[in-house]
């Protein structure tokens, strides 16, 4: 039988225990909110910087215009830099879309092996690369060869860039779609391209799609392969094989000029560029994944989101 | 009974979209392999003239005919620029992440997960700018100037005079830019622990904090760990947003040693010099060189960090990243 001081000992033990164990958890869940507002605030100020004075640097000439001379009394526009990423993400796209979703096929549907594993690893690894490298590599391969700087070279560099996104997320995106809408396809007699081309890819449409969208997103942004391969330039687009001006390069050389005009122009450029790239996350988010959930949380787990 | 025989007769067509598929695969070690050929052959020069001393020393002298160049500064900025900005943004990510998936009510999870997924979207040039033109200036007269105020020049860490642009701004702006990355990584890795895992806690009594403690963080730990990696090559190769904030000293002033001082790192040299050296010769191979140091770099922490995620996968099925 436990005695009444046995059991008074032990309730006061008990509070302390419980109440020191309590406070150490306010105190916790303190910190955690303390770290959740200190990191939220500048993630939140720099959108609302970038929305209020890029806002302000709006103007139809603003898209429009080519460059005034620097310094001078007529800012210009950022006309080129705009008509420059909307190529290079086109032909980009035109390089690295079709050879990342080959890719992703073999990944998804002949991958199961050692060769798989392997392509698999190292595209992996190409995805997290400093994208400055690929930059100094496509300098290196195709600028010093070739003898100037590109619209092709730049466009070879950003899809080193995509194409590892685009091939994981098509071999998660196909690697959703069940494995007897395929052996329904075989029993047809259906061959095994034309399953993959007609039945697999229709299913897994929405995980693709998402997949090249967010790959275009991420690398609209990118400038470190740019600075190597496109140069920059003030004029609307000569020719493939001349340099080009893009938004994120524009907005680098913007920012290094001293002149009020050519911040107000940094911030209207990086408004401009920020829009197109939350434009199509968010845009992807509502659009296309509301039906896959799936594909959406896959892809979130591997960080390309 | 008729023998059916799915493979006899297969259409050539057949076989040759597989091997499309497989040349499309191989493209991929295919690039790899050319950028390790390129980085080496395009640096060659500056190997055979500098040796060794190009990783150990610090000259950087781009002047004709006592040309002398030497990486170690830029490799000591890189990992003192990235190591600042992993210890501040680690704590922080983990915050985030154990508040949206443990303690935020549902309210708040939704928006606030979908704004730091958004701020991983956004480029890394308009860090950059938003750090030159809006935040320097904070830190500068919020941090800066205090810190120097109160331990001065006697101090090493806090001497030379704040300006604003130096290695605690790009630090701090590197760390706001990779929270976002390993902040959603490791709170999609905390929501994988079964939910079985924290009931049993609760039920032997514990709180929040201690259910965290016990049965998330044990389960989601090498996950955590991979998370943390893959935000370290992120931060090590970012170029753009610490090329504007770094303040850009080359030589033996670009080793880190004040805070406050202007460093460089590896990327951000070649982001810089980029446009003198252009033209070739032992500058340019001197860059290359730089990029394939880069390249080595992030080769390794990444392949690491992909070998730890792999053995996640493997240990519990539960806590994926890959």
């Amino acid at each position: 039988m436990i005695t009444v001081e046995q059991r008074a000992e032990f309730r006061k033990h008990f509070r302390y225990n419980v109440g020191r164990r309590l406070v150490l958890d306010k105190v916790v869940k303190c910190v955690v909110f303390l770290c959740v507002v200190v990191a939220v605030v500048p993630l939140v100020a720099i959108l609302i910087n970038v929305f209020t004075n890029g806002a302000a640097a709006l103007s139809w000439d603003f898209l429009t215009q080519i460059p005034g001379a620097v310094g001078s009394d007529e800012p210009g526009g950022i006309g080129p830099a705009i008509q420059g990423t909307i190529v290079l993400l086109g032909l980009s796209s035109l390089i690295g879309v079709p050879i990342g979703v080959m890719g992703g096929i073999f990944l998804s549907e002949y991958g199961n092996n050692r060769y798989g594993r392997t392509v698999r690893f190292f595209n992996d690894v190409l995805a997290e690369f400093p994208t400055i490298v690929i930059g100094v590599f496509t300098f290196v391969l195709i600028v010093l060869t070739v003898g100037n700087f590109s619209v092709w070279a730049g466009s070879f560099a950003l899809s080193i860039v995509m194409l590892p996104i685009v091939m994981r997320t098509t071999e998660e995106s196909l690697k959703l779609v069940p494995v007897t809408y395929r052996e329904a396809g075989y029993a047809l007699g259906i061959r095994r391209w034309r399953v993959v081309f007609t039945i697999v890819l229709s299913g897994a449409k929405s995980g693709l799609i998402t997949g090249i969208l967010l790959s275009v997103a991420r690398i609209a942004g990118e400038t470190a392969p740019l600075v190597f391969t496109i140069l920059g330039s003030s004029q609307f687009i000569q020719g493939l094989d001349g340099p080009i001006d893009a938004l994120p390069l524009r907005i680098w050389r913007l920012s290094s000029l001293p002149y009020d005009s050519s911040v107000t122009q940094g911030w209207g450029a990086a408004f401009v560029l920020i829009i197109m790239v939350l434009a199509i996350n968010i845009g992807v988010r509502y659009v296309f994944l509301q039906k896959k959930g799936k594909t959406f949380m896959k892809f979130k787990k591997m960080g390309v989101i | 009974m008729m023998a059916i025989n799915m493979k006899k007769g297969s259409p050539i067509t057949d076989k040759i979209f597989k091997y499309v598929a497989i040349g499309a695969a191989t493209y991929v070690l295919a690039i790899i392999i050319m950028i390790v050929v390129n980085l080496t052959t395009g640096s060659a020069q500056v190997w055979q003239q500098e040796g060794i001393s190009f990783l150990t020393g610090s000259d950087w002298n781009s002047v004709e005919g006592r040309e002398s160049y030497g990486a170690a500064p830029y490799i000591m900025g890189t990992l003192v620029n990235a190591g600042i900005a992993m210890a501040i943004s680690i704590p922080l990510s983990f915050g985030i992440a154990m508040f949206l998936s443990e303690l935020a009510p549902k309210l708040l999870k939704t928006p606030l997960a979908m704004v730091i997924e958004l701020l991983a979207a956004v480029p890394s040039v308009v860090y950059g700018l938003w750090g030159l033109l809006v935040f320097r200036t904070y830190i500068q007269d919020w941090i800066e100037v205090p810190l120097h105020n109160l331990f001065g020049d006697q101090s090493i860490i806090f001497a030379g005079t704040p300006f604003g642009l130096d290695i605690l701004t790009a630090s701090i702006v590197l760390a706001i830019m990779i929270i976002p990355t390993i902040a959603s990584i490791s709170k999609e890795i905390m929501l994988a622990v079964p939910n079985s895992q924290r009931e049993a806690a609760y039920m032997l009594g514990a709180t929040k904090w201690e259910v965290f403690r016990l049965a998330v963080l044990p389960y989601s730990k090498s996950g955590l760990i991979g998370a943390t990696i893959l935000g370290l090559g992120r931060a090590v190769g970012e170029t753009m947003a610490v090329t504007m904030l770094i303040g850009n000293a080359t030589g033996a002033a670009a080793f880190p040693s004040s805070l406050f001082g202007p460093g460089q790192t590896l990327a951000s040299i070649m982001a810089n010099e980029f446009a003198e050296a252009s033209q070739g010769g032992l500058h340019l191979a001197a860059l290359v060189g730089i990029g394939l140091i880069l390249f080595i770099m992030a080769f390794a922490i990444n392949v690491v960090a992909h070998l730890l995620v792999a053995r996640v996968v493997k240990s519990h099925e539960g806590a994926v990243l890959a």
